[in-house]
């Protein structure tokens, strides 16, 4: 058993000291220790992208990073992306359009769709495609999916 | 996940002593989107891991020099992807970054950790090689500096030494005019690794280069000083022998669950000819990378 070692995040604007054990992914903590169970974990081998969180402005797999790499750093799950208790524009795409279906998969979607969005305002149907490359839907809703990025793109967050 | 001790050097000599002392019970952690499914699978075990990412000299940079673009390991694949010179000199490399994973996994992933990672299948190996990549690399007998074709061994291996690491690559600027194009086979787009993964390249001297991977041990590079490939005058027949001849080194795994060893070796031919026209194409277009 290795020691545990300390750690700084901020997670949604919020910082958090935490004790982690070295081989505790940024998934766990983000789950287990401070319970922001939006974020899932699925495939755990960086295929299906339900654990995707932003990590210092970029989105990454979050069962794919150690969550002492994160030390110092800044975390935004999709509990931090609409206001506090409501939707944002992009989430509520996701409703309006049919893209949840299961749901299991929407978290990454929707932080994946959101980092889209930040690069590239207006996608094409082939940049959301490829922005998406990285997310499965075992329920097959890529068409309602790719409806509700457009959806939100055509009119962003005021 | 089985655990480990886990470091974080800030100096590449610290590394260095680090891996230097545990020889191979130590792995490099730099992008992790190798290494972390390794450990949780058991595959890897450790008893320390070290963290390279907080080295100020390895961290994400792109250094034009005079001669060369240093990539810093580092760098990740949206970075190099994204970098104005290494699109404008090397855009076989920017279109084989650009498969590699997802955007997650690009985000992650390093140019350094694919190549040290020795796949078979690594996509940017090809273009590496084609564009005489170098590596740098720190050890407890200092630096030095290896072509990328004499690192590779096999899959998974290299001639990495105990207590070494590749702290960049460098990429000569061609000299030439080059046309050049990675093209690839897989299952599916959008995750899955290569089934078949190539790069040519052709300069305005006729001398054509090919390197693939995914379809034996370790990426090969192949030249055709000849110019006979190149050669708009050439038969398709002469070609079909010269590239015989450079692809011969292909051995597919029949064992593998990717693709069998005959329609790998089919798509390795269709690709190789693809390719050569696509660069042959480029370079004629004035490309100057």
């Amino acid at each position: 058993m290795s020691d545990r070692l300390p750690i700084e995040l901020t997670v949604n604007g919020r910082h958090r000291m935490l004790q982690v054990s070295p081989h505790h992914t940024l998934l766990e903590v983000l789950r287990d220790d401070l319970e922001l169970t939006g974020t899932k974990e699925c495939c755990l081998v960086g295929e299906c992208g339900a654990c995707t969180v932003r990590l210092e402005g970029r989105i990454v797999d979050s069962c794919l990073v150690l969550a002492v790499e994160a030390d110092g750093r800044e975390v935004t799950t999709v509990e931090g992306l609409g206001p506090e208790g409501s939707l944002n524009r992009l989430q509520q795409s996701f409703l309006d359009e049919g893209g949840v279906q299961c749901g299991f998969c929407i978290p990454g979607q929707v932080m994946a769709a959101d980092d889209l969005l930040r690069r590239i305002p207006q996608p094409t149907v082939g940049q959301i495609e490829d922005g998406l490359a990285g997310n499965l839907c075992r329920c097959g809703c890529y068409e309602q999916i790719i409806a509700a990025v457009q959806a939100a793109a055509q009119e962003p967050e005021s | 996940m089985r655990t480990f001790a886990y470091e974080r050097p800030v100096t590449v000599d610290e590394a260095v002593l680090l891996l230097d002392a545990h020889g191979p019970d130590a792995r490099i952690l730099a992008g992790g989107t190798d290494l972390i499914i390794r450990l949780r699978d058991g595959s890897l075990q450790p008893s320390l891991v070290v963290d390279i990412k907080r080295i100020p000299e390895l961290q994400a940079g792109i250094d034009v020099r005079d001669d060369v673009v240093s990539i810093s390991s580092g760098t990740v694949m949206t970075d190099v992807a994204a970098h104005p010179h290494v699109r404008r000199h090397f855009p076989a490399l920017v279109e084989a970054a650009e498969v590699v994973g997802s955007v997650q996994i690009r985000n992650r992933a390093t140019l350094a950790g694919n190549v040290c990672n020795a796949s078979p299948a690594a996509d940017t190996a090809p273009p590496l090689l084609v564009y005489g990549a170098v590596l740098v690399i720190a050890g407890p007998a200092g630096q030095r500096r290896l072509a990328l074709d004499d690192f590779f061994v096999s899959s998974g291996r290299t001639t990495l030494g105990r207590g070494e690491l590749v702290t960049a690559i460098e990429l000569p600027f061609p000299v030439r005019h080059v046309g050049a194009t990675h093209v690839r086979r897989t299952r599916r787009r959008g995750h899955d690794l290569a089934s078949v993964t190539l790069c040519c390249a052709v300069d305005d001297a006729r001398v054509t280069r090919i390197a693939y991977g995914s379809v034996g041990p370790r990426p090969y590079l192949v030249v055709d000083e000849s110019g006979l490939l190149a050669d708009p005058g050439a038969s398709e027949a002469q070609r079909a022998v010269t590239l015989e001849r450079l692809l011969a080194a292909a051995s597919p795994s029949p064992r593998s669950m990717r693709a069998s060893p005959e329609y790998r070796l089919a798509m390795l031919h269709l690709l190789a000819r693809r390719a050569l026209r696509t660069a042959t194409t480029r370079l004629a277009e004035g490309s100057t990378a």
